[in-house]
């Protein structure tokens, strides 16, 4: 077994909702680098000081959210559009 | 559900602890009352949220074992001997205590009885909670979607849900539950032992052509491999639902 430490989009679907109001796992994101289209939920995630989104498909950084003094900021420089499910 | 719960806010709240079972040596199942509980689909998880006294805070996300039932979630926590929130729950968190949490949250990884089957459903250690929920909420439906689970688990000691697993393999048509052991099995195991590997998965998930809905859970390199390894036999890489929860699990 690798030993692999990501996890998934999944484990930030509660900061998700707090930032969309909405689930967004199911949201559909569109990688800006290949244009992979994938479920938030099915992305790589990358835990730290932040948590860091990657594209599973090209491992280009997607989205990263940081929460600093109860403020919660998420960056979508890596994704070329997201859309929740219908 | 899922679909009404369009906009809202997710607000921390405290549950009560109202039960607690030893799984096995290392994992406990926790049941919570939870006020205002809006409900929950198989798959969901909660966030859970400890504090320190000097507001130190740590969270973790952990999956509801059980199908929804009225203000009630179980959850099943395996204690990673280095970790900041598993210790508390599993050997301090008492019946009567309190514990805070938000939820319920996911949309990916979710499965209800309206999405249908065939069900392929595998799991590596204690990434069987949400699984499990979704075969509880199948027996409890009292539908007849089939389902093919397997399990992999590092030792015999290590099987969670035993006695309802074999209770269910034994009674419930249409389920059938496949174990492996990749350390060491039990004594007198004749059963399957290794990694879910391309052959395994070949003999034992349904054929692409039978478009299962595949839920994958457990440590990430387990549901890596198992993920590409469906998707390399041919299964939709759409109906390939993953949930990853890190090196160790639990």
């Amino acid at each position: 077994m690798t030993d692999a430490t990501h996890v998934d989009g999944n484990a930030l679907g509660g900061l998700l909702i707090e930032v969309f109001g909405r689930e967004m796992t199911d949201a559909r994101g569109c990688c800006a680098s290949c244009g992979t289209v994938n479920p938030l939920g099915a992305m790589r995630v990358y835990r730290s000081a932040g948590d860091v989104m990657r594209c599973p498909t090209c491992g280009n950084v997607t989205i990263v959210t940081l929460v600093i003094r109860e403020r919660t900021r998420v960056h979508l420089g890596g994704v070329r559009w997201i859309e929740p499910d219908a | 559900m899922a679909r009404t719960a369009v906009l809202r806010r997710l607000s921390w709240t405290v549950a009560e602890v109202v039960d607690r079972i030893d799984e096995t040596p290392r994992v406990r199942s926790l049941t919570l009352d939870v006020p205002d509980w809006p409900g929950h689909l198989p798959g969901h998880h909660i966030d859970v949220r400890v504090t320190a006294e000097d507001g130190y805070q740590a969270g973790r996300q952990y999956s509801i074992a059980t199908p929804a039932d009225g203000s009630r979630v179980t959850i099943t926590v395996e204690r990673l001997d280095d970790g900041e929130v598993s210790p508390y729950l599993t050997e301090v968190l008492e019946v009567g205590d309190g514990i805070e949490l938000r939820g319920p949250i996911g949309g990916y990884f979710v499965w209800e009885p309206s999405r249908g089957g065939p069900l392929l459903l595998v799991a590596g250690g204690s990434g069987i909670a949400p699984i499990m929920a979704m075969l509880r909420a199948r027996l409890q439906a009292g539908i007849d979607v089939p389902i093919r689970m397997l399990l992999s688990w590092r030792s015999g000691e290590d099987v969670i849900y035993a006695d309802e697993l074999n209770a269910t393999a034994r009674d419930a048509a249409g389920i059938e539950i496949t174990h492996t052991f990749t350390r060491s099995a039990p004594d007198g195991w004749t059963g399957r032992t290794g990694r879910l590997d391309r052959h395994a998965l070949a003999e034992l998930a349904w054929a692409p052509s039978e478009r299962p809905l595949a839920y994958v859970c457990g440590p990430t390199g387990l549901v890596e491999a198992v993920a590409s390894t469906l998707v390399e036999l041919g299964h939709d890489p759409a109906r390939v639902l993953t949930e990853r929860f890190g090196p160790t699990g639990g």
